[in-house]
């Protein structure tokens, strides 16, 4: 069974439209996302602002309540409980913030902080061991749990986050762009705790980035989200060699390579225009306002979620790096949005578009 | 040719509750036109102090400077606030990480820029807004005149980025100091606000001066580098210099824990164990020495900046091991890094194990 499945979820914010606040809309932050995490995985969440990969994540461990559709935890459906139904789930799920900062209460010590989950869910031993070896399992001190937040740096302060979510032995942690914020060299530090975390605990990671590069070493598989929706789905390191969605490809292309040569004399695909409003997505797909491979059919029709031999996904009407047979072999993914077409992709689209 | 800026044994601290805070320690280089100088370092390197410093915005009653930035003829670090204001935005422009918090959220866009040309030119409004408008356009803002009048909360991150760009230029300077002007931003977007830079600097001859914590943007963009560590110089040199031939081992700690998503996957990401000293209590001798693999005795003494030798005059390093040493110490498994900590680096907070 797998440790979480996620099917048909919506999340939508009300909004006002156009000044006066007559007219009503709705944010569409996350808009018909279906996916499942099996127990040890970690899979990697990627897209730019506004893709809804942080509302996802908030979804997951119900810090929101979604609006539509389902998210179940080992089998059971947790998508509508109420806060007290959903309690025992709370030191299942745990999830680290993006900021080091924000996310510590200043006024309260490291030990009061990682203690704190422990209040209501009570484990053998003294609290002051068991923040002592959280402490030490993260790399810290345990001579500095009296201290306080501001008394470490952003990498220390992250990892405080990471031994507060471990204080109540969770199955899955979410981790919502943990590394950010940090400089390079401590980001390094911190993905390598969480890779030995993950080995040592059997953990399962949702691990939500912008970072592609970071994203790479720590997934195992990776969905890439646009405005609301998942638009590829694949196997880590395959995402990299053969990227299916155009804007796939130009996320990659756009990632600065710190070679000069390399990355001077590669095809610099610099994706155009902006990202549209989530209160009016375009029609069609999503994307094909600034995909240089957009045809009719792309403003009309949302491609499907294809599975493609090998189990690779993407939503693209005119997928890239696939083979005559890989068509052939292609069938309609059952977490493609209700709202897609019904046809699966044609001729394959050749070589990806250069500017 | 003479450089635009020549800045010369640059030191700036602060006076705090808790002592001093040396935060920039003997910083030198130059900046000559039409060229773009990357400044690279992490949290507390000293750089954006350095160029913060450059445009007199370090200056109040803790601070303590030395050395001097010479803008032809005029010292940064002694000029009066009257010769600073006409200066700024003139001669030698900024842009910020943060636009949303860079631009007046109350003022419309256009607004701000005349504003901006007023104070430095006597033109007459409408003159002022027609070349305002010109310049959102030549920086990729589509419907310039219309987006004239909206408010920076009605831009996205990168729109509201290249508006910052706009303003920069609007005076057409001779420098643009950019910090970290894209790290706020999107993959997508970044890439797109650094081929604008680079597109006006090119027509426009300025010299940019970029700082950032970004590797990848450096490789991209630059001509040359320089690399800060908390608050000095520790290697200076071209481009090719950096990548390919760094002679600092946190320079080879830095280019090691960029993962790098050309090369196979490795098993553990390599990175600097340890973290940056504190500026109020520096160890004595070289600032590295407590992460760097390679520290010996030497090392308590801190080491000048200096080449290898006539065949490359340019390229500077402080270091004290000697060069061949050196270039045989810098692999790790075939890439450039740091190899595993000594057990004193590994006995200190937040050691990566």
């Amino acid at each position: 069974m797998p440790l979480l499945e996620l099917e048909h979820l919506e999340m939508l914010f009300p909004v006002r439209v156009a000044a006066g606040g007559r007219k009503r809309g709705h944010v569409h932050a996350v808009d018909d996302v279906s996916l499942t995490l099996a127990q040890g995985e970690t899979l990697g969440l990627v897209g730019e602002s506004g893709c809804g990969k942080t509302t996802l994540a908030r979804c997951v461990v119900r810090l929101l309540r979604p609006t539509s559709g389902t998210v179940r935890f080992r089998g059971t459906d947790i998508t509508s409980l109420g806060s007290r139904a959903l309690r025992p789930y709370r030191s299942k799920m745990q999830i680290v913030f993006q900021d080091p900062r924000g996310s510590l209460n200043p006024r309260k010590r490291v030990n009061q902080i990682i203690a704190a989950g422990l209040r209501l869910n009570q484990g053998a031993g003294s609290k002051e061991e068991r923040v002592g070896q959280l402490l030490s399992h993260v790399g810290l001190n345990p001579e500095h749990a009296t201290r306080f937040p501001h008394e470490f740096s952003g990498g220390q302060r992250q990892r405080i986050g990471v031994a507060r979510a471990l204080a109540v032995n969770p199955q899955l942690i979410v981790l919502d762009e943990p590394v950010s914020a940090l400089d390079v060299s401590i980001q390094a530090q911190v993905v390598n705790l969480l890779d030995d975390l993950q080995d040592q605990l059997g953990l399962s990671y949702i691990f939500v980035a912008h970072d592609l590069s970071v994203v790479r070493h720590v997934s195992d598989r990776i969905a890439v989200m646009y405005l609301g929706k998942v638009v590829e789905l694949s196997a880590a390191e395959v995402l990299y060699t053969r990227p299916i969605h155009p804007y796939t490809v130009s996320l990659l292309a756009a990632i600065p390579i710190p070679d000069p040569e390399l990355s001077r004399s590669r095809s610099r695909h610099v994706v155009r225009g902006e990202l549209p409003s989530p209160i009016e997505p375009p029609p069609g797909c999503r994307f094909h306002t600034r995909c240089p491979g957009a045809t009719d059919i792309c403003r009309l029709v949302e491609p499907p979620l294809a599975v493609y031999p090998g189990g690779h996904q993407a939503a693209c009407h005119h997928p890239l790096n696939v083979t005559e047979t890989d068509l052939a072999g292609a069938v309609r993914s059952p977490a493609a949005s209700r709202s897609a077409g019904p046809d699966l992709p044609g001729a394959p689209a050749g070589a990806p578009p250069s500017e | 040719m003479t450089a635009l800026l020549d800045v010369e044994h640059l030191k700036v601290s602060f006076r705090t509750e808790e002592g001093v805070v040396h935060a920039v320690d003997d910083v030198s280089f130059s900046l000559q036109a039409g060229e773009l100088l990357g400044i690279v370092g992490e949290s507390g390197s000293g750089k954006s102090v350095t160029a913060m410093t450059l445009l007199g915005l370090t200056r109040g009653p803790n601070a303590s400077f030395s050395g001097r930035v010479m803008l032809g003829e005029l010292d940064l670090v002694t000029a009066t606030e009257r010769q600073l204001e006409r200066v700024r935005g003139v001669r030698v422009a900024m842009i910020f990480q943060d636009p949303m918090t860079a631009l007046n959220p109350v003022q419309r866009v256009g607004e701000q820029i005349v504003e901006q040309i007023r104070a430095h030119e006597r033109v007459k409004r409408h003159v002022a807004m027609d070349r305002c408008i010109d310049l959102l356009d030549r920086v990729g803002i589509p419907r310039a005149r219309e987006r004239a009048g909206g408010y920076p909360h009605e831009f996205s991150g990168g729109m509201r980025q290249r508006v910052m760009i706009a303003m920069a230029l609007s005076c057409s300077p001779e420098i643009l100091i950019a910090d970290e002007p894209t790290t706020a931003l999107d993959v997508t977007t970044q890439a797109q606000i650094l081929t604008e830079i680079e597109t006006l600097r090119k027509d426009m001859g300025v010299g940019v001066l970029l700082i950032t914590h970004d590797l990848g943007v450096i490789a991209e963009v630059a001509d040359r580098v320089i690399v800060m560590y908390a608050g000095r110089i520790v290697e200076q040199g071209s481009l090719s210099d950096i990548f390919y031939d760094p002679r600092h081992p946190y320079t080879w700690g830095l280019l090691g824990s960029v993962p790098r998503l050309d090369k196979a996957r490795p098993d553990r990401l390599p990175t600097i164990p340890g973290s940056p000293p504190s500026l109020l209590h520096p160890p004595s001798g070289c600032h590295f020495a407590p992460r760097c693999a390679w520290h010996f005795e030497a090392c308590s003494t801190v080491p000048e900046l200096k080449n290898d030798g006539p065949e490359n005059p340019e390229h500077l390093g402080r270091c004290w091991l000697e060069l061949e040493v050196a270039r045989r110490r810098r692999l790790v498994g075939g890439t450039i890094g740091l190899p595993v900590p000594s057990a004193a680096v590994a006995a200190s907070d937040g050691a990566d194990r």
